[in-house]
């Protein structure tokens, strides 16, 4: 006993109350790293997860817990590319889980109008009803969804949650084929042109005859429609093409809806982020190890500068470009002079609209919809 | 609508019908950055069924308070990251607004040489 005591006593032992303090408040660099960054190692990437708990780093006399104040003021938006129907901005200084909830709301929730009921009057073109139905569903309408409302199943159409098309063409006889496109979509404001069959047609013929719509106004003498008519987004989508002597005549109302019913009511194209590249040179690469890490890179992120005497040294350009091939930290040692991070609360949003909103309306009316979610739930608790 | 025993308000399961990831996801994680709560976490019991369940256990607060807080801080945020957004927006707006004017001078210039901003 006595023996096995001495033994260890060889190795030199401090005491913990002479060992340096931890900073308290603060975390020390590696845990900081741990917390704040993916670390994309060449086989696969660490701390890839988010640590939530509020309690997380208390022995380190860090408060992990969520302040209101502290995010309003690390949050920041910087918008870096903003057209017509597409954006891609900076969300810096937020979790993944709200960042995502945008994101799914974004393609699942927002509304926007599209063709739910096509009534086929006649069709002799070799596309079947049900694909025509099908295609003229998809056609994204260049209309604000705040200005209608939802049909529900026992609604009557009318012109608060409908808008009708007509579509009529005809290639005529001997002539070449013919390709009808979107631009064929007429707008009615008026609603439905189609009668309903009833049984006795000659019993009120002094009353306007009964269609599948009843709108009690023309849509265009609403102030909101009247000098931009509706129509699809783009003009020159295919819808079918006619041989000669084939007809089309059919009307198309479209409705309000979202996402996630079907994927024609998704405002968006395609709403994604991604979290900002960050690459760090470890240690100085210079001369031809920078030329090799130049042609290493296949999108160019790293830059070549000129230092004092003829010496060049490698240099990180265009970190935002970086798809994480990983191609640079691959064969030897590389992973020791580059690494490879992604930073955990940066994202690089991207949103394309297909057109019924403007972009930057569509992220604020998710955010909204998430609001309105959590109101409900507060409501539902009190 | 909420399973809880009515003795220990500490714990519940709150079942929301009609939401999926994004508010069950959100709401956990204000939920975890909430020092009272020791436990929370959520399911969705079927895919095909449009609910989630919410597990919450605190340290002593009755749990339908503390998940309530956690919506409030959630919705708080919501309303930050709107406002923020909008003045990014606007900002962006003036800055090209800004660059164009910056540009239209100097081609301006070159062309006509003195001539002031607003003279043809």
């Amino acid at each position: 006993m006595q023996q096995k005591v001495e033994n260890k006593s060889t190795m030199p032992r401090v005491s913990a109350l002479d060992m340096p303090d931890v900073p308290r408040g603060q975390l020390p660099p590696h845990l900081e790293l741990q917390r704040t960054r993916v670390l994309c190692a060449s086989d696969a990437p660490t701390h890839t997860e988010n640590i939530q708990y509020s309690g997380a780093y208390a022995s380190m006399g860090v408060d992990n817990s969520l302040q209101l104040d502290q995010f309003c003021k690390n949050f920041r938006v910087e918008v870096i590319r903003l057209t017509e129907d597409d954006m891609e901005f900076d969300m810096i200084g937020i979790d993944p889980s709200l960042a995502n909830a945008f994101r799914r709301i974004l393609i699942a929730e927002v509304p926007t109008m599209a063709i739910e009921k096509v009534l086929i009057a006649n069709n002799t073109s070799v596309v079947q009803d049900e694909v025509l139905a099908h295609r003229l569903g998809l056609i994204p309408i260049k209309i604000d969804p705040r200005l209608f409302e939802y049909m529900s199943e026992n609604d009557t159409p009318n012109e608060k949650n409908t808008i009708v098309f007509k579509l009529h063409v005809q290639c005529k006889r001997g002539g070449p084929r013919l390709t009808v496109k979107s631009d064929e979509l007429k707008w009615l404001p008026n609603g439905s042109e189609l009668l309903l069959a009833t049984e006795n047609p000659n019993s009120n013929s002094s009353s306007r005859p009964k269609t599948y719509t009843s709108f009690s106004c023309s849509q265009d003498s609403l102030p909101e429609f009247s000098n931009n008519p509706i129509g699809p987004k783009h003009h020159d989508i295919i819808i079918a093409k006619l041989g000669p002597g084939q007809e089309i005549e059919l009307e198309a109302h479209a409705v309000k809806g979202m996402g996630k019913t079907h994927a024609k009511w998704s405002p968006v194209s395609t709403a994604w982020y991604r979290m900002l590249p960050e690459i760090v040179l470890l240690e100085e690469v210079e001369n031809e190890m920078a030329e090799e890490l130049v042609k290493k890179c296949p999108v160019n992120v790293f830059d070549i500068e000129d230092v004092a005497k003829g010496k060049k040294r490698a240099t990180v350009a265009r970190p935002r470009a970086c798809t994480l091939c990983r191609e640079c930290i691959r064969g030897e040692d590389w992973d020791k002079r580059v690494a490879l991070r992604r930073v955990k609360d940066h994202f690089i949003f991207t949103i394309e609209s297909t057109g019924g909103l403007p972009p930057e309306v569509l992220f604020t009316e998710a955010v909204k919809i998430l609001e309105d979610k959590c109101e409900r739930v507060i409501t539902e608790l009190s | 609508m909420e399973h809880g025993s009515l003795k220990d308000q500490r714990a519940s399961t709150f079942s929301l019908t009609d939401e999926d990831h994004t508010l069950a996801n959100s709401v956990r994680f204000t939920l975890n950055q909430d020092p009272r709560v020791t436990f929370c976490g959520y399911s969705i019991p079927h895919p095909s069924d449009a609910r989630v369940n919410i597990r919450v256990q605190t340290t002593g607060d009755p749990a339908s308070e503390v998940l309530k807080d956690s919506l409030q801080d959630l919705m708080g945020m919501c309303q930050h990251v709107r406002s923020i957004f909008d003045k990014a927006v606007i900002e962006f707006r003036m800055s090209r607004l800004a660059l164009l004017a910056v540009v239209g001078s100097y081609v301006q210039q070159s062309v006509y040489p003195e001539t002031g901003p607003l003279e043809n």
